[in-house]
């Protein structure tokens, strides 16, 4: 706003107000062409199958890492988190820490053996040497199952964000975005995906540092300031100064009662451990030629990721010092959770910036929902249709491809409409926390079993999947955001974590040790052992 | 380039697999690696879990302010961010000589 004023407002008075009014749509218009370009760029080059699902191995570490890091600073990070800390200080900030530390399982002991057994899902995995299909088919489940509830919440982000932009009602809103990831994830395969999220990345850094430059010009950049306006956050005058450093805003004992601790803990425990069993994570590091690439490209992704994560210290408790209230709640006066960053770069910035945020959001969802759709699909096709109803014979070349396309087509279609279904009020941190959660209850047991365990077998593998999956999404059902409500609720934590985690693995290994030893199983161990920490035999890359 | 997924395993020869899991650099390479990566594990997440556990039933021991409003519960959270880099940093080190072993044990197989 004040950029184009100054330009404009002397000559050209109308320009001016339809410069800005359309600002946020030019932009937004911007990165779409560009993204689109892309895509048909990358559908040239995509010939065979692992071109389309991997990208033909042939990304970079730096470039898988600002990917990874692309594909994992979802709407729940930028806008979720955002919202969190302003209104819940440093109790959102957990988020941050926990969903940056998480890297350190995902470096330590997922990454290369993924990249040296696999070829395009993390079920490949654990196919290697236990009895294919029904692995699969389970697996393909909990991977459809976690990439849904994330696409969930990144809808509902889209839906807001479009909505405030474009004033575009929710519902049309989030068909719009579905029907450009379909776009992008139908033709362009995992090239195109990858390159949406480096760019993707690239903006939503410029964006938090020109955010968080802001926040820190507000306070005059002095540090001290800074903190002693957190420590007195007064919402711009319009509430009562609350410190909002201190712990215990939304987990402590006296705002959530007895369980909120535990609560926090089980919080957690999902997303340090939930991280390592994301599909749309792990397959990403099948885009690169080898194990060192995937292991530097997680190394890239912390940095980039960590920065982003200690800047939400500006814009999430900067925007409780400088927002008023009124303009960070919805119609009906609550916490408007997911709206908090653009907000502040609205006040702070005008609405050339608020437009350039706005982008930079939808950005971000876009990249995030093409990844995931990515990941089910390729599950879907690669391991149930392929290898579970056609027992991994393609009966027709291509077909492999082609039921991917279809898979994204359904899996958009079911997560629009769930989306549509919540409405715009549900946080997106939140949901995502939940993916975390049956993420690492179903899927991180059974992946660090088969690598670790010799006499890990079929029926672990079945029971820790089946286990794990159920266990958490019965948790939260019951949970005080499930069927029964706050006051019915069964089980008292909103974070399944803490239970389903524990009850995953101990499925996988009660399912293994009650069962008969399988001698197969056990003799393909040491193929698999020297092939995860060597390398040898594993997928090269096909085209550069 | 690939054109089905299906089709065999890259065209490496078919090694002795039992062979490599049991030559002894192997087993001594495997040793390395779990010598640094399960304490590192242990030690990160006993350093991570402390966190919720003492923000969540030490509150008050938390909120004692070291440099001006800023508390002890903020600069613990903020070195989780430090010792994670580290943790990487390490582990990226030892990690490229583990490279050069496997690459050794392997030699001649591909």
């Amino acid at each position: 706003m004040l950029c184009s004023s100054l330009l404009f407002s002397s000559q050209l008075p109308i320009l001016s107000v339809s410069m800005a009014s359309n600002a946020p749509l030019i932009m937004f218009l911007a990165f779409v062409g560009l993204t689109l370009l892309i895509t048909f760029w990358a559908a040239k080059k995509n010939t065979g199958a692992s071109a389309y699902f991997a990208a033909g191995r042939s990304i970079t570490g730096w470039q898988n890492g600002l990917a990874v890091a692309g594909d994992y600073m979802s709407a729940a990070s930028f806008l979720g988190i955002s919202g969190m800390i302003c209104f819940s200080g440093y109790d959102g900030f957990m988020y941050s820490v926990g969903f940056l530390v998480a890297y350190i399982t995902v470096l330590l002991v997922v990454a290369e053996p993924l990249r040296n057994a696999g070829k395009y899902t993390m079920a490949d995995l654990l196919a290697y040497r236990l009895k294919p299909r029904p692995v699969r088919a389970l697996a393909s489940l909990s991977t459809l199952t976690v990439s849904t509830f994330y696409m969930i919440a990144q809808m509902v982000g889209a839906g807001v964000i479009i909505q405030r932009l474009i004033g575009l009602p929710f519902a049309p809103a989030v068909v719009g975005v579905g029907v450009l990831m379909l776009v992008y994830v139908v033709f362009g395969g995992m090239l195109a995906t990858t390159w949406v999220q480096i760019i993707k990345a690239l903006l939503l850094i410029a964006g938090a540092l020109l955010l968080s430059f802001l926040v820190l010009q507000f306070h005059e950049f002095s540090f001290t300031k800074f903190f002693n306006a957190v420590a007195h956050a007064d919402y711009g005058g319009t509430a009562e100064p609350k410190n909002l450093m201190e712990p215990g805003l939304k987990f402590g004992v006296a705002a959530a009662g007895p369980w909120g601790p535990l609560d926090l803990i089980s919080l957690c425990l999902g997303l340090v451990l939930g991280t390592a069993g994301l599909p749309h994570i792990l397959v990403r590091f099948y885009t690169v030629p080898d194990a060192k690439t995937a292991r530097s490209s997680v190394v890239w992704a912390m940095a980039i990721i960590g920065a982003f994560y200690i800047m939400t210290t500006f814009f999430g408790f900067g925007a409780a010092t400088i927002l008023e209230k009124a303009k960070i709640l919805t119609a009906d006066g609550k916490p408007d959770t997911n709206m908090v960053a653009p907000i502040l770069a609205q006040h702070l910035g005008g609405e050339l910036f608020f437009a350039f945020i706005s982008a930079v959001a939808f950005a971000t969802i876009l990249a995030v929902v093409a990844g995931l759709t990515m990941s089910a699909s390729a599950s879907f096709a690669h391991d149930f249709y392929s290898n579970v109803i056609h027992h991994g014979k393609e009966n027709r070349p291509g077909m492999e491809i082609r039921v991917a396309r279809i898979t994204a087509f359904c899996v958009g279609a079911v997560s629009i409409g769930i989306a549509i279904y919540l409405g715009p009020s549900v946080n997106a941190a939140f949901l995502v926390g939940l993916a975390f959660a049956v993420a690492a209850s179903a899927n991180l047991p059974v992946i660090v079993l088969s690598v670790f365990w010799k006499r890990f077998n079929t029926s672990g593998a079945v029971a820790g999947l089946a286990v794990g999956l159920i266990s958490s999404i019965v948790l939260i059902m019951l949970s005080p955001n499930g069927v029964f409500g706050k006051a019915g609720a069964i089980f008292p934590l909103e974070n399944p974590g803490i239970v389903s985690i524990p009850i995953g693995f101990l499925a996988a290994w009660l399912g293994t040790i009650l069962t008969a030893r399988d001698p197969a199983a056990e003799a393909k161990f040491a193929e698999l052992r020297v092939r995860a920490h060597t390398g040898l035999g594993s997928e090269k890359a096909t085209s550069h | 380039m690939s054109q089905s997924p299906l089709d065999a395993p890259s065209p490496a020869l078919n090694p002795d697999w039992e062979k490599l899991e049991e030559k002894p650099e192997f087993r001594a390479l495997l040793v390395r690696k779990r010598q640094f990566i399960v304490p590192s594990l242990v030690f990160f997440m006993l350093f991570y879990l402390a966190l919720p556990i003492l923000v969540g039933y030490w509150p008050d021991l938390m909120k004692t302010k070291v440099w001006g409003e800023v508390n002890i519960a903020y600069v613990f959270a903020l070195s989780q961010f430090l010792m994670a880099w580290i943790m990487a940093y390490l582990y990226v080190r030892v990690a490229a000589k583990w490279d050069k072993s496997a690459a050794a044990i392997i030699q001649g197989h591909e």
